[in-house]
């Protein structure tokens, strides 16, 4: 399984069957002929052109829209954790008002709603779900995984959390309390994982690379690497 | 990705629970496969969001999720997420007179017929209204 | 979104409250799984549109209490695999929420 990739797809694909993606993707092309256009490809073309041509919407807004959305990624969360690490008065501030110290970082969550942070202790791991939906803190980490939206993942983790985060590599003592949070109203919740031990005197920016976006979720932890991260950089500037 | 079949049926109705609302239910083991959005998915995500902002306010996401949830448990389950959205993009359209049954099944005739002139096959599956 | 002035709405972090059992129709944002239960108020979001008006284009007012309500997973499910520490918790209207002596 690999890690959510950001970048931009032109291609279209077809999802109203269930064929397999693990084929790797050609570079970005248009009118690329994977197969038949789908019923709901050609709904979404005949909705938008019909929108444009009304004046509804502009296709530069579109444009424009879909641009904002592939820039939100979790290494904008990484940075926001790595950040939280390091300055516990940014931690403190981040864990009262999330809109508010993310603004500072010029981070715009857009007006749909509400962000809460929530921190990973030694005593409680939290795990973000959205059992009606799938809500989740688009406007800072990107789009959610596939599975996240999914069925399985949406009715298990609140009855079985040890359970789903065990199948994701994750066991925690029963001395820990798990607390799940359904995101049911308009708040979305991001998981402030600890810091792990051996990582003393690392850069934010190191930092930021060993937060991943699903231990943001809640379904896994940041580990250090063994090896220590080196200090200075072997590339040309 | 194919959702996996419910492993039990819940009670249908007013009273019961809902299609949508799954938290305690069996489905199986979670598929880890990951994909990236296509872009007709990209803009459908925009198009929400463009609709129910300030300057347009043309649905809400409110209005977008009781939609979706009307969908009963069968095509619930088959549709994919955004399969599931841009249908309702469609349906609270024409709810709200934004656009018109007919404009929008006409439109989507030329979509096709642009295609194939294009040497590009497009399903003529209808999506229930 | 309405944001409330702070303690207003009829609950206090640390009240016991039951989550309504009433039949719905519509859209509706209290799972399933939490109708009937009993938890605890952990904090008040503040006020928002109720999302069952919004849902149908209405303004959805009076903007009603949001609250983050703490469960035992104990008491949520028959034979839990986890220990009695390991909680759920869900953003629930104050509408849906009913108190208990």
């Amino acid at each position: 399984m690999h890690d959510h990739d950001p970048h931009d797809h032109d291609h279209n694909h077809d999802h109203d069957d269930d064929h397999d993606h693990d084929h790797a993707h050609a570079p970005p092309q248009k009118d690329h002929d994977a197969g038949p256009v789908g019923a709901y490809e050609v709904l979404e073309e005949a909705v938008r052109s019909l929108l444009i041509e009304k004046g509804v919407l502009t296709a530069q807004e579109i444009a424009n829209q879909v641009d904002l959305m592939d820039s939100r990624s979790p290494a904008l969360g990484a940075k926001v954790v790595a950040r939280a690490w390091v300055d516990p008065a940014f931690k403190k501030r981040l864990l009262k008002d999330t809109r508010a110290e993310l603004a500072e970082l010029d981070i715009d969550i857009g007006t749909l709603a509400e962000f809460r942070t929530v921190e990973n202790t030694p005593k409680v791991h939290n795990v973000i779900v959205c059992t009606l939906c799938s809500c989740y803190p688009k406007m800072l980490l990107g789009v959610p995984p596939a599975w996240y939206k999914a069925l399985a993942y949406r009715s298990r983790t609140v009855a079985d959390p040890r359970g789903v985060l065990a199948e994701f590599g994750v066991e925690l003592p029963k001395g820990v309390e798990v607390r799940v949070h359904d995101s049911t109203a308009d708040l979305r919740y991001i998981v402030l994982p600890m810091r792990p031990k051996g990582t003393q005197g690392w850069s934010e920016k190191e930092l930021a690379k060993i937060v991943t976006r699903d231990s943001m979720i809640g379904t896994a932890v940041p580990a250090a690497p063994k090896k220590p991260v080196p200090r200075k950089s072997n590339k040309a500037a | 990705m194919s959702e996996p079949h419910r492993k039990n049926m819940p009670r249908k109705g007013a009273g019961g629970r809902a299609s949508h609302d799954v938290g305690g239910l069996e489905f199986g083991p979670i598929d880890r496969h990951e994909h990236d959005l296509a872009l007709w998915e990209k803009r459908t995500d925009a198009m929400l969001i463009l609709l129910r902002d300030n300057k347009r306010r043309a649905l809400s996401v409110d209005a977008h999720r009781r939609v979706i949830e009307s969908y009963g448990e069968q095509e619930y389950d088959r549709t994919t997420y955004y399969q599931k959205w841009i249908r309702a993009v469609r349906n609270l359209l024409v709810e709200q007179e934004v656009l018109s049954r007919e404009e929008i099944e006409a439109r989507m005739a030329q979509v096709r017929a642009r295609h194939e002139k294009a040497g590009r096959k497009a399903a003529k599956e209808t999506i229930a209204w | 979104m309405v944001k409330a002035r702070p303690h207003a709405g009829r609950f206090a972090p640390g009240d016991r409250v039951r989550v309504s059992s009433r039949p719905v129709v519509g859209h509706c944002r209290t799972p399933w799984y939490l109708r009937g239960k009993t938890g605890v108020v952990a904090e008040i979001h503040g006020t928002f549109r109720n999302p069952e008006q919004l849902a149908y284009h209405k303004p959805g007012l009076p903007a009603q209490v949001l609250y983050k309500v703490q469960f035992r997973q104990d008491d949520l499910w028959g034979g839990y695999a986890g220990p009695a520490s390991d909680h759920l918790e869900a953003d629930i209207y104050e509408h849906w929420l009913e108190p208990l002596k």
